[in-house]
């Protein structure tokens, strides 16, 4: 009777999380991936057929945007990385108590808007008319307006600040649980500052780092705002070809297409990714 | 002769935070291969003592030397001194060997040699053929040991310990204070412990200092500091002790008679001199040193005598105490029970006469500041 009771409780208990998952995300994907497979022949007439996955093999723009998708976001993530690093290590590390509640909140509070308005002011410093071209005129290091807008180095500006705080919390997680008695005996035992985070910091914090660098390469392949108002026409990233062949092309089943072989990207690189560091998802998601 | 010079030697150091002095101007010298103990209660500074040894913290004044030659502008990575950390900070991304020969790699020896010397400290400390396992595979005393072969592999001037002992069950403590004690004498190291637990300091030390307040109270051997504590503190702190409030009646040539507000008469010895008539004193006795009697006859001899009812066994084998209230005053005294098996059958209510000589009974002045616990 009480096993009957507590199983009952278990499978209510599971109930939403399994109809979360079956609903809107097995769901949608399975009909996405039977859409992708169709071909059309005809009005209203399909077949099944890779043809589909063809017409990106044999279009060199689809796969150059897919590779450029592929390693823009490894270079955001990088990026992302070694300027948070020394962020998360001075939050962990070198403060205390408020200080290090005020740094973590200032890492926050851009999400408190959207990514749209977020973006847009990315744009009003770096447009032709914006503040930063304003201020090299004004101080006589540009003799016209410059335009930073519109190429991969603002792109990487918007992917790596909006991407920020998924590195630092993990890192910042992945730090602090770190005994500072282990840097200590480093010190201690003769290793310089470059070989205690050689060899005491970066594996300690190797989950840490790891699991920030998946979300935020998913989040990176995935973006879709930033590339598109920071990059302009010439962005060339790979969300923006599926958009376009869903809403403006209408063709539904090249897009499904593009859909699953960005899936089967992200998938892959992170499999190489923790394949290189040696750690496995469980252990690094367990971190965040 | 450069032999004669110290391993490490303080001199004035002093160390000062925004509020408070946590090191007041405290200076010893400690020769080679000598068991040094800063024994002092948590608070007392010498966990700041021993990192400004280390390094980890800069003295606001004073000089440090380590053979002869000051370090105090030697950063930590660079000083032939070695530290057991509390929790003894074994590295848990790496096994023990690479544990151990970590200041190796760091100074650059060469890999088959690290390899040799790895193996030769882990068979000294008595973990051969460990080197491959797990930090995580090691029993809380063979961590310990770990932690201190991967010290003594880089062969340091001092070996510092910073209460490594306190987070081992009592059973190990036990055990790891006689292994401590044979691997520095096996070593010929200078260590130097520090410890808030006088039974640790008191075992394995040839020589202890005493700290409270940010002030070396009393250096000297363990025998010293217990039979001849130099101040209120230190017999207070090192081993068990009854305590009396009392006011010096009359003096004579070794001897006190004082009165307590209770009106109980104790006769003692002067542990510093310089007591006066009249001076408010506190009067300290070893329980060990109180004999128990079931007739008055038996301690009628002694200076100090009484009657008092057994008001609690506390039965710990041969540690075990009576405490007793003095029938005559009601101050409590706690009294080491023989282990004659003679008193075995007393239990609470019984009454019993005791009494101590007024040699073992150590006065200080009560004016110096609150002083003991």
């Amino acid at each position: 009777m009480a096993t009957d009771r507590s199983k009952l409780a278990f499978w209510l208990l599971l109930a939403p999380c399994l109809i979360w998952l079956v609903t809107l995300i097995i769901l949608p994907h399975v009909g996405m991936f039977l859409v992708s497979l169709r071909e059309k022949v005809g009005v209203r007439e399909y077949e099944t057929s890779f043809a589909n996955y063809a017409v990106f093999l044999n279009e060199p723009l689809y796969w150059n945007t897919f590779a450029r998708t592929a390693y823009m976001s490894i270079a955001a993530t990088v990026l992302t990385l070694f300027i948070g690093f020394p962020i998360s290590y001075y939050i962990a590390k070198l403060t205390r108590g408020r200080t290090k509640t005020t740094l973590f909140l200032m890492c926050l509070i851009p999400f408190w808007v959207s990514e749209l308005v977020r973006t847009f002011g990315w744009m009003i410093l770096l447009r032709e008319t914006g503040v930063f071209s304003n201020v090299l005129q004004y101080l006589g290091l540009a003799a016209g307006p410059v335009e930073m807008l519109y190429n991969d180095a603002a792109i990487m500006t918007g992917l790596v600040y909006t991407s920020m705080l998924f590195m630092v919390v993990p890192l910042v997680t992945a730090l602090d649980s770190l005994d500072d008695s282990l840097i200590e005996a480093g010190y201690d035992l003769g290793a310089s500052g470059f070989a205690i985070l050689r060899e005491i910091i970066i594996p300690h914090a190797m989950p840490g780092i790891v699991s920030g660098c998946i979300v935020v390469f998913m989040l990176s392949l995935g973006n879709y705002l930033t590339p598109i108002l920071l990059g302009g026409k010439d962005s060339l990233w790979f969300t923006g070809l599926i958009y376009s062949q869903f809403i403006t092309r209408f063709n539904w089943e090249l897009g499904s297409a593009f859909g699953f072989l960005l899936l089967g990207l992200s998938s892959f690189i992170v499999f190489v990714g923790l394949k290189l560091t040696g750690q496995s998802l469980g252990k690094t998601m367990a971190q965040s | 002769m450069l032999t004669d010079v110290p391993d490490l030697q303080c001199r004035s150091i002093s160390k000062s935070f925004a509020d408070f002095n946590a090191v007041k101007d405290v200076s010893f010298d400690v020769p080679q291969g000598t068991f040094f103990s800063i024994l002092g209660p948590s608070g007392c500074g010498k966990t700041t003592l021993l990192r400004m040894i280390a390094g980890f913290q800069k003295p606001t004044s004073g000089d440090l030397l380590i053979k002869g030659k000051s370090v105090i502008d030697v950063p930590p990575n660079k000083r032939p001194v070695s530290m057991v950390f509390q929790h003894l900070a074994l590295f848990p991304m790496m096994n023990i060997g690479t544990n151990v020969g970590f200041g190796l790699r760091q100074r650059g020896v060469n890999r088959s040699d690290i390899e040799k010397q790895v193996k030769r400290v882990l068979e000294r400390v008595g973990l051969a053929g460990v080197a491959e396992r797990p930090i995580s595979s090691l029993s809380g005393g063979q961590k310990q040991r770990v932690a201190i072969a991967r010290c003594m592999v880089l062969e340091p001037d001092v070996l510092l310990l910073d209460e490594p002992l306190g987070a081992l069950d009592l059973k190990l403590r036990e055990h790891m204070k006689i292994e401590l004690k044979q691997l520095q004498s096996e070593f010929n190291t200078t260590f130097v412990y520090i410890t808030h637990d006088q039974s640790e300091a008191l075992v394995m030390s040839d020589k202890i200092a005493v700290m409270n307040n940010g002030e070396f109270e009393q250096t000297g051997t363990a025998k010293e500091l217990y039979y001849e504590p130099k101040t209120a503190f230190v017999a207070g702190f090192v081993g068990e002790a009854n305590r009396f409030a009392a006011t010096i009646k009359s003096k004579s040539a070794d001897a006190l008679e004082m009165a307590t507000a209770q009106g109980q008469v104790l006769h003692g010895t002067d542990a510093v001199g310089g007591l006066k008539v009249g001076d408010t004193v506190n009067v300290f006795v070893r329980p060990e040193a109180v004999r128990l009697s079931r007739k008055a006859e038996g301690v009628s001899g002694l200076s100090n005598a009484g009657q008092g009812k057994v008001e609690n066994v506390l039965f710990n084998g041969a540690n075990s105490q009576l405490i007793l209230r003095d029938e005559l005053t009601g101050a409590e005294m706690s009294v080491a029970l023989p282990q004659t098996g003679e008193f075995r059958d007393l239990s609470r209510g019984n009454l019993i006469h005791f009494g101590w000589e007024y040699l073992q009974t150590r006065v200080y002045t009560a004016t110096g500041g609150p002083h003991g616990h």
